[in-house]
């Protein structure tokens, strides 16, 4: 069955990342993204490797999960980091035709993996840690300065957490619809592309249809209850900072600190 | 003979993670060709799993289900063609209608047991006949259709199979007094005519009272009871148990006995109370 697909990664478990402010986290998380790609040479950038797995260990979430999330980019880190052992300058180790391997283009292809593998980590982190409810939430609240421009934040909030909401209602549909047409006969399972394109009609048909259906009563409900757009609205769930989070914030600045010392007390590393 | 037979049938999800739950639970038992069996049972009792088993829907994590003695995932590539021998209306069936006419709509499961377009047009035809659909709806979109004229047109679709097993999964949740009562005679019908097996699946006491002949009831993914379906509404303390009932009628009829009328207590249709009362109250009448 289809239903056991999740959207999103989030996984439900009690950890102070978990407990953190979603806004927080989501700042924090670009602001470590800019750490990573700011990082000049192997000290500063081990700073923020140790970092994140300190993270990674405070999340509280099982260690394959991550690597799960890796494996979707072991393709490109492979890939990069061979085209940048071939891409170094200075004395070649190893030379044959026009492929020249270097010390500079090794450490250069290590380092470009290391920031890819703990980019996408440190992303995981927050995606683990934050359910899609929290994160819609907390970008409308970032992004709440822009509505002064007449931005409807508000708006795409609502329509990001309303679309949210229905994939699995939409999934058990489909569920249901496909089932009721394989007892009709439906061949969903063989035949070329083509006949499995033109077997998804009588599931997507009925699909759709019930889409708007939904959509319309969902409408209904919301004007029936004077749902009428952001102003003036309060939340169930304030968003407010805690002590956990300024704790995070400070630690996450005192990493901040160490990193701009090594940063500036070692020589660049690399030359891109 | 047996048509449908089931040999400790048991089907779990989700085996393996938190969420494992066995839904249905060494099931074993046996329908008659030709019968007309009434599926009672609380809500997440197994009855929905069950008859998905039953047209290999869902393959059971183990047991069997037999067809005319023979095991329906013996080849598991044949599957689709138990599904033909056993039709399956599932519940509000309205939402799996999609084609450009109603008429094409009900084709759609003959055509697919590989007939010829003449000879499912006919089967089409006859269908849309047995669930009283106005012929002038045929070449309508399915969409213009009402809610109640949507819900014959795909039942239509399944009896255009013309399956051996025709399953019922609440036929009339929804539909108004009157077109439940259509809807259900039209059924009752179609199997006098067509002497084919039916199971139906309802909430309604008093539909099941009215139309079954025999009663399947399940309880926490067992067999509880599968009996006579007067002889189910005879042990009404113990459905109440289960979080079913008896028909009221039946209920009335119980009590009066208890206060002395000499009625019979498993009187399962409002007609049949009558045929016992007016005789008895025009006695009595007389008597004073």
């Amino acid at each position: 069955m289809i239903s056991d697909i999740t959207l999103g990664q989030y996984f439900p478990a009690k950890s102070v990342l978990h407990r953190a402010d979603p806004r927080m986290k989501i700042c924090l998380t670009i602001f470590v993204i800019v750490l990573i790609f700011t990082s000049q040479n192997f000290f500063s950038l081990g700073l923020v490797v140790a970092g994140v797995a300190a993270a990674m260990v405070l999340s509280k979430i099982p260690i394959r999960l991550y690597l799960k999330s890796l494996k979707a980019i072991l393709i490109l880190v492979i890939f990069t980091s061979v085209l940048n052992i071939f891409y170094g300058t200075g004395e070649p180790l190893w030379q044959w035709g026009i492929f020249r391997v270097t010390l500079n283009g090794i450490l250069n292809s290590i380092f470009v993996s290391v920031r890819i593998v703990i980019l996408i980590l440190t992303t995981s982190i927050l995606t683990f840690t934050t359910s899609p409810t929290q994160l819609t939430d907390a970008i409308e609240r970032l992004l709440r300065p822009l509505a002064k421009l007449h931005v409807p934040v508000h708006e795409f909030a609502m329509m990001m957490t309303i679309a949210l909401r229905f994939v699995p209602t939409l999934l058990e549909e489909t569920d249901k619809i496909m089932s009721a047409q394989k007892a009709r006969g439906a061949d969903m399972e063989s035949g070329g592309l083509m006949q499995r394109i033109k077997a998804l009609v009588p599931v997507l048909i009925p699909l759709f249809v019930s889409a708007f259906r939904r959509a319309y009563d969902l409408a209904t409900a919301m004007e029936s209850r004077c749902y009428h757009g952001g102003e003036g609205r309060t939340q169930m769930n304030i968003l407010k900072l805690g002590q956990t989070d300024w704790l995070i914030l400070g630690t996450v600045l005192l990493f901040f600190a160490g990193y701009l010392a090594l940063n500036i007390l070692f020589p660049p590393a690399i030359r891109l | 003979m047996n048509i449908l037979e089931t040999k400790e049938l048991t089907y779990q999800y989700g085996t393996g993670t938190p969420f494992q739950k066995t839904a249905v639970e060494n099931v074993s038992l046996s329908i008659r060709e030709g019968e007309f069996v009434g599926i009672i049972g609380h809500t997440g009792s197994g009855k929905s799993t069950l008859i998905q088993m039953f047209n290999g829907l869902i393959r059971p994590t183990s047991g069997q289900v037999l067809l005319k003695g023979q095991d329906i995932w013996a080849e598991p590539k044949k599957i689709r063609q138990v599904r033909f021998q056993v039709g399956m209306v599932f519940q509000y069936p309205e939402y799996q209608l999609f084609e450009e006419t109603v008429l094409k709509d009900i084709m759609f499961g003959p055509k697919n047991m590989g007939l010829a377009e003449e000879q499912a047009k006919e089967r089409a035809l006859r269908a849309a006949h047995f669930t009283g659909l106005k012929k002038e709806l045929l070449e309508k979109s399915p969409f213009e259709l009402s809610g109640g004229e949507k819900r014959r047109a795909a039942i239509a679709g399944v009896i255009a199979m013309d399956p051996d097993v025709l399953i019922l999964d609440e036929p009339t949740a929804g539909l108004d007094p009157r077109g439940r009562d259509v809807l259900l005679a039209q059924i009752t019908q179609y199997h006098r005519e067509r002497h084919n097996t039916v199971l139906l699946v309802s909430h309604s006491m008093e539909d099941i009272g009215r139309t079954a002949d025999r009663l399947l009831v399940m309880n926490g993914g067992h067999k509880a009871m599968l009996d006579d379906t007067k002889a189910v509404f005879s042990r009404g303390e113990e459905l109440e148990r289960m979080g079913l009932r008896v028909p009221q009628i039946t209920k009335i009829m119980q009590q009066l006995r208890g206060m002395g009328c000499p009625v019979d207590p498993a009187t399962l249709t409002v007609d049949d109370a009558l045929k016992q009362l007016i005789p008895y109250l025009k006695r009595k009448e007389e008597e004073r």
